[in-house]
């Protein structure tokens, strides 16, 4: 059985601090190039196909701006 | 498989606690007092006892933790979190109380209230940020300053004859007869947040048991005070922290 996941990123709460990035098992997550009002590289998926759902992003993020959805298929 | 079709509130695995506020937290990118605030409200939300918890906020970084948490909290003097802390337990025993310090105002100003307050045995919670610095005003030399660490007041390094040594004050109370649960831990990785949010659970529930009090130290990082980036921060602190600081429990009874 495969497990795919995706995560939502509050980008105006995002502080940009990359905490999460070392953290994500599968290279799913990037800063973007774009800044958010306050000036911060926000986190988004560059590889969206590798997210597991793993939790481990939003688990260590700071400002709870991660939401993790995990889908079995 | 589309992303919006992951995208559902039934797929949803992990999100905010609804204990935390809508507020933007004021800390700098990367603190760990924002990953501790987020644990502390997930075990609020996950015991049921949001109406039932009292936070004592400290003087330093997290004096505004009031604005983020949505419980009652009282804000205490620098270094005074213990002394209402044990007030308000007495007046109402039903209540779920902790304090929320940093090194600056436990182990430095307010090491007086802390010690007695251990050492009478509240049924309190204790959590402790030790990020080995005084961050909210421009990082200063601490009490837990590591030796030969660079801060604002100590621009060569700590040096043990001019400033005296780093003060490992968890070991001191966990000397204490009073406190019943005493641990170190940390929030760098998913692991350490886990470990540590387990930690803080078990507090809250001695606290109800009349088993003395608990005492949580959360080795930290400043990032802006130690001059680093979040990640770098978190990787000095991996290598230069925790073997002078060594996490796990030093006191569990």
């Amino acid at each position: 059985m495969a497990i795919k996941g995706a995560i939502t990123v509050d980008t105006e709460k995002c502080k940009g601090c990359g905490v999460c990035i070392p953290n994500c098992p599968t290279g799913t997550i990037a800063l973007s190039k774009e800044v958010n009002s306050k000036g911060y590289n926000y986190l988004y998926m560059a590889n969206p196909e590798s997210c597991t759902g793993c939790t481990n992003c939003a688990t260590v993020c700071p400002d709870a701006v991660i939401t993790v959805y995990r889908v079995k298929i | 498989m589309d992303i919006n079709e992951i995208i559902k509130p039934e797929n949803k695995v992990y999100g905010k606690s609804t204990v935390l506020k809508d507020a933007v937290m004021h800390y700098c990118p990367g603190c760990s007092h924002g990953t501790v605030h987020k644990i502390l409200a997930e075990v609020i939300e996950e015991m049921g006892i949001q109406d039932k918890t009292i936070g004592i906020s400290p003087v330093g970084c997290s004096v505004f933790a009031y604005n983020y948490l949505n419980i009652d909290w009282q804000q205490a003097a620098h270094g005074r979190a213990p002394a209402l802390a044990t007030a308000t337990k007495r007046l109402m025993p039903d209540k779920y109380v902790f304090t929320y310090q940093g090194d600056g105002d436990l182990a430095s100003i307010g090491t007086a209230e802390i010690m007695h307050a251990c050492n009478r045995g509240e049924n309190i919670v204790v959590i402790f940020i030790n990020n080995a610095i005084y961050g909210m005003t421009g990082g200063q030399m601490a009490p837990t300053t590591l030796l030969g660490q660079v801060t604002a007041t100590t621009p060569y390094g700590r040096d043990a004859k001019l400033n005296g040594y780093p003060l490992k004050i968890t070991e001191l109370i966990a000397q204490l007869e009073g406190t019943c649960y005493v641990t170190r831990q940390s929030v760098q990785n998913p692991g350490a947040v886990r470990r540590a949010k387990r930690a803080i659970q078990k507090a809250f529930e001695n606290s109800m048991l009349d088993k003395g009090t608990s005492f949580i130290e959360v080795v930290s990082t400043c990032n802006s005070g130690w001059k680093a980036s979040p990640v770098a921060a978190n990787k000095w602190m991996e290598e230069n922290m925790f073997p002078f600081y060594p996490l796990g429990d030093l006191k569990d009874r």
